[in-house]
């Protein structure tokens, strides 16, 4: 009685909201009923190639077998096979170190996350590269898929931040000299696409450095990013500071707080925890802007599933492949963006 | 004295420290080019490309500089964009719309859109709409047709096309031997890139148009239904108007977004700003001057755009709808 | 220096904002252990002298000095001077992020370079003095508005300050939190600080004030002790503005 009463109220209230209804409605069970009977019914789960696998949907379903037998390649690339159990380790490793850090009581000091971090990245590169403990080294062009992606966005992000406080606080700064500095970098990088950032340190930091240094591309990839997202954060850091009342600077100026000590003892733990919304929300975009990496030959997740459709006995199952590739960014991108919205929530209490 | 000088030094010390920075860089790159026997300096442009370019709304054969290659990618890049934002901007206001609508099915559809859009990454929604165009649609003797003239292959979607010459008449696509003759044909690489990025921007308007809805106080609503308005007329007479001036600005974000976004086109072959930089810079080597001139560009589009928008807001400032 | 130095004194203070003159040469001087409490209507420059007294604001003419410092733009003078200039503002100011003992000891620690311990002890005296030792570990927002302000009194005492200024302490609390804020600085003015409050408490004026100071327009109209100024108020103004705010 109570289900039809709702849909009396939210479904069918009035003519033109019926209509509405039937009518979506049987789009998206036609939708919904089209993916249950390409991905489930009619797809194959096992094959041992291309052919035999289109022999068996009659390309009337989802040919899984593909990504049973280019999952490994898609989240790991040229990673050594024999030694892709250490990149996963570093996978899991990202993503406890994301969970562990969505913990409020960790933020009380900066101490315990920054020291999760450091260790979490320093074991992460111990095992990636290895050359010590008896693990054989995999240079950094193998550094592919899953890990890659994770990488550059995590150390691209942390080496982004400092950048971004200092350009945030220059903004607002009275001198203006700094403030001129400062509002003309976050201009100039913010009115440009991120890729021209990514080519030009691709392309130009060699140039920029002595003759005879050679940077890897990873490097080069990472250097962009990072100025790329320090731009970025420091708008979002700005938004806090300036929703810190006056009042705040005043008291701390009484007290006879030095610039320095009031920056980094009453503004910046309000202005940064005012923010960690919006903050989440550019890690969000940050990491799904990593895949443009690919435009200057790095394997990320997103061109190991690009380069596996491209094999002479499995050509053409990119929706498989970019479905499943996608499902991770989604699950990714989806939690961080609740997580995001569940301390906007709190806060507002 | 002594006071002046103590807020003079740190800005000096900042700008000596950038400066320094800058000339070390310079004096490494000038180094480096000599070195390598690139010679600086635009005279490039006005050197024969020798590139074909597949898509163009002006003029252009190789024959022609990297100036003019560098124009026909800039129109390419407006295309894309003004139609984009058009696009976009139609899109997210129905998904907006949809998503404060009272019917729960139509209210979770646009959620369902904008969470799964917003999450995915662009750049790999673009390849998924190219590969669709590319690999799923037919070849060209195996066209769907849409409807009269409309042919969609694997070649692209052809559009009959008006013709003035001898008189009017529709110029039809049709098909002459492997491909169509005729018309317009709109390539794979173009409607995947037009598609993705207005897809992928409506999803953000959309949100902009939600909290613009929801900005203008509920008391309009009330004060509109309680004059005998239906909910429909309430919302276009009433709530969206008002809702204008909070939407303006992220809009201007968004859509300077969608122009910057359409630089991904690099990566699927479209031939606009960035891919025909990246291919002048591969063929001269001029990376400097072909990046500076290109990033000097996007930024002047990121300023008309926004110009463009701050004086239609300054009219609706005049007309008293906007603060 | 002597014992009868003012403690603080302006002379012919000036300040503007754009075309408005806030302040049109004040001229003031509190000797040590004094209580000086400044009233006038709303807009009459009472928070703008104070705020120019610790260089919250600039004054761009005249001269002010406390304890024989001159306040100039150097940032030195003006970093001995806030040292010893405690205030207490309307909106309390304490800091949200931090605990109310954090609030006090906060200072103390970075710039008096206090040990932390020593920091702490000071801080739960202080806490004493005002009534609310049991606060010590919650946060600002989870205190009442007196209470909050009680810290903030605390907060800036922790500094051991030669002077405490008053900006309007009463005026964004709940009635019945008033009484217990203006009674932690009856207190205080009983050990002898030398105070400076802009208020409009004609009670606490009465019990505490040696010296009222009446402003309006930027200017100090009238100067006396509070039974001359509540009993025979010389000038037009200053009846007006106690006709205002004790007449109904």
């Amino acid at each position: 009685m109570k289900a039809i009463a709702w849909a009396r109220a939210n479904l069918f209230n009035g003519v033109w909201n019926t209509i509405l209804t039937l009518v979506a409605g049987y789009l998206i069970a036609r939708g919904a009923w089209m993916a249950i009977d390409w991905g489930l019914i009619h797809a194959a789960w096992s094959a041992p190639d291309g052919r035999a696998c289109r022999a068996i949907t009659n390309d009337e379903g989802a040919c899984w077998a593909f990504i049973e037998q280019w999952y490994r390649f898609i989240l790991f690339g040229r990673f050594p096979p024999g030694e892709q159990w250490r990149a996963l380790i570093v996978v899991i490793l990202f993503i406890g170190m994301v969970v562990v850090s969505c913990d409020r009581r960790l933020w009380r000091s900066a101490w315990p996350i920054t020291a999760i971090w450091v260790v979490g990245l320093i074991v992460s590169f111990i095992l990636m590269h290895g050359g010590v403990l008896g693990l054989p080294v995999v240079t950094t062009d193998l550094w592919n898929g899953l890990p890659l992606t994770l990488f550059l966005s995590v150390i691209a992000l942390a080496g982004a931040f400092p950048l971004a406080i200092l350009l945030a606080l220059g903004r607002r700064s009275d001198y203006p000299i700094i403030r001129a500095l400062s509002v003309g970098y976050i201009e100039l990088v913010r009115g440009v696409p991120i890729i021209s950032i990514l080519f030009m340190a691709s392309v130009m930091l060699p140039l920029f450095l002595p003759a005879g240094v050679n940077i890897d591309n990873l490097i080069r990839a990472l250097v962009g990013l990072m100025l790329f997202y320090a731009a970025a954060l420091a708008e979002v850091i700005r938004g806090g500071l300036q929703a810190i009342p006056t009042g705040q600077y005043e008291a701390a100026d009484v007290l006879g707080l030095s610039f320095g000590q009031k920056t980094r003892l009453v503004v910046l733990p309000q202005a940064l925890s005012i923010t960690i919304p919006p903050l989440v929300n550019t890690f969000i975009a940050a990491f799904k802007d990593t895949t443009l990496v690919t435009i200057v030959g790095l394997f990320d997740l997103l061109t190991t599933a690009s380069n596996s459709i491209t094999d002479p006995q499995w050509r053409g199952f990119y929706v498989e492949a970019y479905v499943f590739v996608a499902a991770i960014y989604f699950v990714f991108c989806f939690s961080m963006s609740r997580y995001s919205r569940s301390l906007e929530r709190s806060t507002e209490r | 004295m002594t006071a002046k000088l103590r807020i003079l030094l740190p800005q000096l010390l900042v700008l000596a420290i950038v400066v320094g920075l800058g000339a070390y860089l310079i004096h490494n790159t000038l180094d480096n080019l000599a070195r390598q026997g690139v010679a600086t300096g635009f005279a490039y442009l006005d050197r024969e490309a020798a590139f074909e370019i597949g898509e163009k709304l002006i003029p252009y054969t190789s024959a022609d500089s990297y100036g003019r290659a560098l124009l026909v990618g800039l129109a390419n890049t407006l295309e894309v964009g003004v139609l984009g934002c058009i696009l976009a901007t139609i899109l997210g206001l129905i998904v907006g719309v949809a998503r404060m609508s009272r019917n729960w099915l139509i209210r979770h559809i646009a959620a369902l859109y904008i969470q799964a859009i917003r999450n995915v990454p662009l750049l790999l929604q673009l390849f998924v709409w190219w590969d669709l165009f590319r690999v799923s649609a037919p070849p060209p003797r195996q066209a769907w047709q849409i409807m009269p003239g409309f042919f969609l292959s694997n070649r692209g979607l052809t559009i009959p096309l008006p013709s003035f010459e001898g008189g009017f008449h529709w110029d039809i696509p049709h098909l002459a031997g492997f491909n169509f003759a005729g018309g317009h044909i709109v390539t794979p690489e173009f409607a995947a890139l037009l598609i993705g990025l207005v897809i992928y921007t409506a999803a953000f308007i959309a949100e902009i148009v939600r909290a613009g809805i929801e900005g203008v106080s509920k008391g309009q609503t009330e004060a509109a239904l309680a004059l005998g308005l239906k909910p429909r007329q309430a919302l276009f007479l009433i709530v969206l108007p008002q809702a204008r001036r909070i939407i303006l600005p992220p809009l201007i974000t968004d859509y300077q977004a969608l122009i910057k976004n359409s630089s991904l086109a690099v990566a699927i072959g479209f031939p606009e700003l960035m891919a025909i930089t990246n291919t002048t810079l591969n063929n001269t080597g001029q990376a400097i001057e072909a990046i500076s001139l290109m990033m000097i560009i996007y930024l002047g589009l990121s300023l008309i755009t926004s110009a463009l928008l701050n004086w239609y807001n300054a009219r609706l400032a005049l007309k008293g709808m906007a603060r | 220096m002597t014992g009868t130095d003012p403690m603080i004194s302006l002379s012919n203070v000036e300040k503007r904002y754009g075309a408005f003159q806030v302040l049109k040469g004040v001229s003031l001087e509190v000797a040590r252990g004094e209580k000086v409490v400044v009233c006038g209507p709303s807009g009459s420059g009472k928070s703008t002298m104070i705020r120019c007294i610790n260089r919250l604001e600039r004054h761009e003419a005249g001269r002010i000095t406390v304890d024989g410092i001159e306040l100039t733009d150097d940032p030195k003078q003006i970093e001995a001077i806030r040292r010893d200039v405690g205030m207490v503002f309307q909106q309390f100011n304490l800091f949200p992020h931090l605990t109310v003992l954090q609030n006090l000891t906060l200072a103390p620690v970075k710039v008096r370079g206090m040990k932390e311990r020593d920091a702490r002890d000071l801080a739960m005296q202080l806490l004493e003095t005002v009534r609310i030792p049991e606060q010590a570990d919650k946060y600002p927002g989870q205190l009442s508005g007196g209470q909050q302000q009680r810290v903030a009194i605390a907060r800036a005492l922790a500094m051991k300050p030669k002077a405490m200024l008053f900006d309007e302490p009463t005026s964004a609390l709940d009635p019945e939190m008033i009484k217990e804020v203006l009674d932690a600085m009856v207190a205080l003015a009983g050990q002898g600080m030398t105070m400076i409050v802009v208020t409009h408490e004609m009670g606490f004026a009465r019990q505490v004030a040696d010296k009222i100071v009446f402003m309006d327009q930027g200017q100090i109209v009238e100067e006396a002790t509070p039974t001359d100024f509540f009993s025979k108020p010389k000038s037009e103004r200053a009846q007006l503005f106690l006709s205002n705010i004790l007449g109904h």
